[in-house]
């Protein structure tokens, strides 16, 4: 019982930062049509500008124990304010050029935008000791910038849940960003016109709307989600990895299975599919390890875990191609 | 119409448990079995077959003469998420080859290094020796410390008929490749037996559990040979879970781990993986030590586990703070050479690697690459930093090995205990 509701936490902790990723995955799709293989790198890019600008703020302001209650926010803010920048940049010299190309250009672009991305992010200029920029090719720790406290510990038995401070900050910041977004999609006049330029970009332009503007604000918005979701990842596992190692494309593609999954383009499915993913994911490696594995007295649990992921994502493309909240376009011939 | 999309997704929910079993099975191997693992395919299975004609090979090459350089050829994971395994090393070779010219070289032919990157990635290691042996013509190959890379690039060295030592690499499998194939550090089972006999004599530990990167095969080498010693030494192991190295979160197997309630657990990783694995411990309370190998051998792991590593041990080559004139003598040098970093296990392997095989030139009747294999393999007593190394008929390393503890502030490897062979 504890096991489980142990894995229940970390699953609800993990789904609500899939959600955040896969809204940038399913914003994007939604207006331009394909899907932003670089957003698993604006991703990674929020999870270590949270890292330079903490070890920059706590060297230069010389913190020292547990810092105060302003520095997570204002970290938090500024891994979001630059990956945002970030995003603008991508958008306007990588795919803007592209608006009338065929999708899979767009496709093949988004692709060498993210080995970009992952290659510069090796490089090395230190700025100060300890820290490089961009950020380098080995594993760094993320500074605490919460009090690592446990904050709820339930006994059942011999064992404890143990629901952290950190999982909590995650999943209320991870929610509050969601409705902040539903109320920018659906109350407000720029929402208005996301969803215009979605359903059809032409006549959102005879209409009157800004296009190119309502573009650029989505891939804004859609990075500034990632980045948000990359800093709360580092303070969950502050054992940062370098930034091409294949275990963050992997945690990117997780997250477009969960707006694949939720239905792409639909923003409420995204977050569903979120937690469903990481629900999947997590219980499925429990169940497993408390079952088959004791039977045939075998250790694979951990090992199959990516395999509940993309078999739910066969599942859902054989039997609901346009994902759960996804609505069937109709071609005309 | 429903009742056939029904049968559709049940079929395919079949499927998909098929997938997963037919999966599970083949990764179950790796560790069993003795095929090799994933990563390196043809390494293993390679190696017994070409082993003789190697020679041939090596008899037909010119041995290199002249007056020029004599270039020897380091591989290693300079970037990558092992970086500091490559850096270390690297560093420790160029230590040894400046003294070894500042003393005048081979009868004043002077050494040169040619580095490749591996990224930590058994495609480029391969690669890395090929450019090494085949386009920069090196005497001689150093590298690498992951075995799994090891084992990747040992094959080429092997069918080149160039010497080839591994500064680090502990699997068994590495030096099997063939008679080229050398290293100077002790291998798993003796790291494992290590391991098992301090965490029964020293620890008092009954039950242990093991936690290992089902993909490296290091990991879980030393996780057999771990559990084979500790249960032979009347040990119980209660829990064995695995991961896959980069994961993040390790709570569904700390969650079975703590059901066990062991009194150490081992966790035969890298360093990069056991960061995240003890700050997660012990956020679940779990207070049981954990225990590791030289793969946690890093300046970086104190920093990224912080106090959650505190209290935990690992088996490695040396120890910084050993009372022996020698290592104490090396470090200063490193120190001044290198801006005052504490060399770490691995940089003294490097050190050791290339100043045998300074050794070996000596000795050998030429450069070429089957008199320069003898002179290795003839290789007894030489005195190195990480202790004496006679080099046996397997071409592995007789040596200790040390037990340290991660403590002091700021955290680092403190010399606990001396396990002899």
């Amino acid at each position: 019982m504890a096991d489980f509701l142990q894995i229940l936490v970390t699953a609800v902790a993990v789904g609500s930062l899939y959600a955040l990723i896969a809204l940038g995955y399913t914003m994007v799709y939604g207006i331009l049509k394909f899907i932003n293989f670089a957003h698993s790198d604006v991703f990674v890019l929020g999870a270590w500008t949270g890292f330079t600008a903490s070890t920059l703020l706590i060297s230069r302001f010389s913190i020292s124990g547990p810092p105060p209650l302003w520095l997570g926010p204002l970290v938090l803010v500024t891994a979001m304010v630059v990956c945002g920048l970030v995003g603008f940049t991508i958008e306007r010299l990588a795919y803007k050029p592209l608006r009338k190309a065929p999708r899979l250009n767009v496709l093949i672009t988004a692709i060498g935008v993210s080995l970009l991305l992952q290659n510069v992010g090796q490089l090395q200029f230190p700025i100060a000791p300890d820290l490089a920029l961009p950020f380098g090719a080995s594993p760094k720790r993320m500074p605490e910038l919460l009090p690592d406290a446990a904050l709820l510990t339930m006994s059942f038995g011999d064992n404890q849940v143990v629901i952290g401070l950190v999982d909590v900050i995650i999943v209320v910041s991870a929610i509050t960003l969601m409705l902040a977004l539903e109320v920018l999609v659906y109350r407000t006049r720029l929402g208005a016109a996301m969803r215009a330029v979605s359903f059809n970009t032409d006549n959102a332009a005879l209409m009157g709307i800004p296009v190119d503007r309502v573009i650029s604000i989505t891939f804004v918005t859609g990075a500034m989600l990632a980045a948000a979701a990359g800093f709360l990842y580092s303070m969950k596992y502050p054992g940062l990895n370098q930034p091409a190692h294949e275990v963050w494309v992997l945690l990117g593609l997780k997250a477009f299975v969960a707006a694949v999954v939720g239905g792409i383009g639909n923003v409420r499915g995204a977050v569903l599919g979120g937690f469903l993913i990481a629900l999947i994911e997590f219980m499925g490696q429990f169940v497993w390890a408390r079952t088959l594995d004791q039977w045939f007295s075998t250790s694979m649990a951990p090992t199959l875990r990516d395999v509940y992921v993309f078999a739910v994502l066969i599942i859902v493309l054989l039997v609901k191609p346009t994902g759960l909240l996804g609505t069937p376009i109709r071609e005309k011939v | 119409m429903l009742s056939r999309r029904w049968a559709l997704s049940i079929v395919v929910a079949g499927l998909g448990l098929v997938a997963g079993a037919g999966g599970c099975e083949k990764k179950s191997e790796a560790p069993k079995g003795p095929a090799p693992a994933a990563k390196t395919p043809d390494s293993g299975s390679k190696a017994g077959t070409e082993a003789p004609k190697a020679g041939g090979a090596a008899a037909d090459k010119a041995p290199p003469s002249g007056t020029g350089p004599i270039l020897i050829g380091h591989y290693g994971s300079l970037t990558g998420s092992e970086a500091t395994f490559g850096k270390s090393t690297s560093e420790g070779i160029r230590l040894a080859i400046k003294e070894f010219n500042a003393a005048g070289g081979l009868n004043g032919r002077m050494v040169e290094v040619k580095e490749y990157d591996t990224k930590g990635d058994a495609k480029e290691a391969k690669l890395a020796v090929e450019r090494l042996v085949k386009s920069d013509g090196v005497v001689a190959v150093l590298g690498e410390v992951a075995s799994g890379l090891s084992l990747a690039g040992g094959p080429v060295c092997q069918e080149a008929g160039v010497p080839m030592i591994s500064p680090s690499s502990t699997n068994p499998r590495v030096t099997k490749i063939g008679d080229m194939i050398f290293r100077v550090c002790f291998i798993d089972p003796f790291q494992g037996f290590v391991g098992a006999k301090f965490a029964r004599e020293n620890l008092k530990a009954a039950k242990a559990a093991m936690l290992y990167d089902q993909k490296a095969p290091y990991s879980v080498g030393l996780a057999q040979e771990f559990k084979k010693a500790f249960e032979k030494l009347g040990g119980q192991v209660v829990a064995e879970q695995t991961y896959n190295g980069g994961d993040q979160d390790f709570t569904a197997q700390l969650t079975s781990i703590r059901g066990g309630k062991p009194d150490v657990i081992y966790v035969p990783g890298y360093y990069t993986d056991i960061g995240n694995i003890a700050l997660q411990t012990r956020k679940l309370n779990i207070s049981a030590p954990l225990l590791g190998g030289d793969g946690w051998d890093s300046e970086e792991l104190g920093k990224i586990a912080g106090d959650a590593i505190k209290g935990s041990f690992y088996s490695n080559h040396y120890a910084p703070d050993q009372a022996d004139a020698a290592v104490k003598d090396f470090i200063k040098r490193y120190q001044a050479e290198f801006n005052g970093k504490t060399p770490d296990g691995l940089a003294a392997l490097g050190y050791d690697a290339a100043c045998l095989l300074f050794d070996a030139m000596k000795r050998s009747k030429s450069l070429g690459g089957r008199d320069l294999r003898d002179a290795i393999a003839a290789t007894r007593d030489f005195k190195g930093v990480t202790g004496s190394i006679t080099i046996d008929e397997n071409r592995d390393a007789k040596k200790g090995a040390v037990i340290v503890e991660m403590a002091g502030s700021p955290l680092g490897p403190k010399f606990r205990a001396q396990i002899n062979p």
